[in-house]
């Protein structure tokens, strides 16, 4: 697969186009925002903690196909999840981007089983550029995540 | 047509390859690329004539002050400026504009005094008259750009009365390549007895400019953008704004006398250049300035011109890509802003990387012309001497890649 590809793969492309669970939530919530400056990707997320369960995020943001698909894969995963499994998912996450140090999650044996489209990401290593876009969404749930805690 | 396709071998950055691919450098407007001559200049200043300049009697020191001074009257010459004293070495465009504003500005503008602006201007023309207005309570108006992308010069009647003290505006877009319409905005600015600032940042580097026949008070540009070194940039004024504004940054070199409490200011331009000036990086601008009068800087704009020609026809084949600037490669400068179907500019970017195709994405320092453009971001060509229109067709190419990698058909 030729490095563009391993990029732009159609699970990247189909989360740009059609992003998941866009929009904001009504009733109580948390809203968190995020930015990367240097390239103007915008990202925003509204979630609703129940009894430590996220049952429901809605999100919304502009920018390029790394950071908007990686936030709608995001929004999709963690719906259902306990605060502290979506904070599982996040370390999971960042260890997959090398973003912090640690073993690499996947399991090549069952691709996907571990972070499910979130995997078609990987391949952003090789961009180091555009690791910041990737996880930019990720750094939005985790202030979410402690906004709703406090 | 006027091919300078001889001089890409002066460039020794030209040959690297990224990527797999050799590197095409369409970010000019970003920074420029540095032929042997300006390397040379700078080498040579640290080998053979390193010393601090001014103030010795050492002939070190009497051969860099030589060199020094010698680059500013060439720069001086470059401009048609009527003397060496006229240019002020700065870091760059950017640190002049802000010695502008708060060296002329905050003393000599008070509330309700009106500077006028584009929207296409550059932050760096922008956000020091903010930080002016924050002292003083000027208040900041703005002339818009119509939909051929130029300067509409209708909202003059609207804008322009005795309030407004300081019309500045940038000769040319880092974006859209649009020309300021320069004798209309200086007329207006005379007619009210307005103070005239020009950005020629990505003006003086690509055309002829003559600070006579403009007839600003103050115009400033950068070294970097011309084919020299990083830290170095003019600031050229007409010498009785020269004597009206104020230091912004005091210490040695750009004094006459100091007391315990007061000192004395040096004569303009040394009034401006506190401390040990970036002297190699002048030497290199003053290189720099040989090497484009070497090529005569109306080949330097006639060859970019039939580039961005070019570029402007083999990019309207490209279905779904949006041109942000003038259409017309006779009125417009080098930088080419565009959008392509709904590819964010920063994969367009990744995307032409992975090809060595080097250009910029974001918002170009320009957020309020991204807001009147409604584009969040564009990515951005930009086009200098030593571009071919091979340079052109690779990026074409690039292009037609990212709308297939993006499952869009051709």
């Amino acid at each position: 697969m030729s490095t563009l590809d391993e990029l732009y793969r159609q699970v990247i492309l189909d989360h740009y186009r059609s992003p998941r669970r866009r929009g904001t939530l009504s009733g109580p919530h948390v809203h968190a925002e995020g930015l990367n400056p240097s390239c103007g990707d915008e990202f925003s997320i509204d979630v609703r903690v129940e009894d430590g369960v996220i049952v429901d995020v809605a999100i919304q943001g502009q920018g390029c196909s790394i950071s908007q698909s990686s936030g709608s894969m995001m929004a999709e995963a963690i719906v259902g999840k306990t605060v502290d499994e979506a904070r599982e998912l996040t370390e999971a996450f960042k260890r997959m981007m090398g973003i912090t140090e640690g073993d690499d999650p996947l399991d090549p044996d069952r691709p996907g089983a571990v972070l499910g489209d979130l995997e078609a990401l990987q391949g952003v290593r090789k961009f180091p550029v555009r690791i910041k876009c990737a996880d930019l969404p990720w750094t939005t749930l985790t202030d979410a995540l402690d906004r709703a805690a406090s | 047509m006027n091919d300078l396709r001889h001089l890409r071998g002066d460039f020794p950055i030209l040959s690297r390859e990224v990527h797999g691919h050799p590197l095409i450098y369409l970010d000019s407007a970003a920074t420029t690329q540095k032929p042997v001559q300006v390397l040379d200049a700078v080498d040579r200043y640290y080998r053979t004539l390193n010393a601090n300049v001014h103030r010795s009697a050492h002939t070190l020191s009497a051969e860099a002050t030589e060199a020094y001074e010698g680059a500013r009257a060439k720069v001086a010459r470059f401009v048609n400026a009527s003397s060496p004293d006229e240019v002020v070495f700065a870091r760059g465009a950017t640190t002049a504009l802000n010695h502008i504003a708060y060296g002329w500005g905050l003393n000599r503008l008070s509330e309700g005094d009106r500077v006028l602006l584009t929207v296409m201007e550059h932050h760096a023309n922008i956000v020091p008259w903010q930080l002016v207005a924050r002292h003083t309570g000027i208040e900041l108006v703005y002339l818009t750009l119509d939909d051929r992308y130029e300067v509409d010069l209708g909202g003059l009647d609207g804008l322009v009365d005795e309030r407004v003290k300081v019309v500045a505006f940038s000769g040319m877009s880092n974006v859209t390549g649009t020309l300021a319409p320069v004798q209309a905005l200086v007329d207006a600015a005379r007619s009210v007895g307005a103070l005239v600032v020009v950005d020629a940042a990505q003006l003086v580097p690509h055309a002829p400019v003559d600070v006579q026949s403009i007839d600003a008070d103050f115009l400033v540009f950068s070294g970097h953008k011309m084919l020299a070194p990083t830290g170095i940039g003019a600031l050229w004024g007409k010498p009785e704004r020269l004597e009206e504004m104020e230091p912004t940054e005091g210490g040695g070199e750009m004094i006459a006398d100091v007391g315990l409490y007061e000192s004395r200011w040096a004569p303009p331009p040394q009034k401006f250049e506190a401390g040990t000036p970036p002297i190699a990086q002048a030497i290199g601008l003053g290189a720099a300035v040989d090497y484009l009068s070497a090529i005569g800087m109306e080949a330097v704009a006639e060859h970019e011109r039939a580039i961005v020609g070019y570029a402007l026809e083999r990019l309207d084949e490209i279905p779904d890509l949006t041109v942000y600037g003038p259409g017309d490669h006779e009125r417009r400068g080098g930088a080419v802003s565009f959008s392509l179907a709904d590819i964010h500019a920063h994969d367009i970017a990744t995307i032409l990387d992975q090809h060595g195709i080097a250009v910029r994405a974001g918002h170009h320092c320009a957020k309020p012309l991204m807001r009147h453009l409604r584009v969040p971001a564009t990515a951005r060509a930009s086009f200098y001497v030593y571009n071919t229109r091979s340079d052109v067709d690779r990026l074409v190419d690039g292009l037609l890649d990212a709308r297939s990698v993006f499952g869009l058909g051709n």
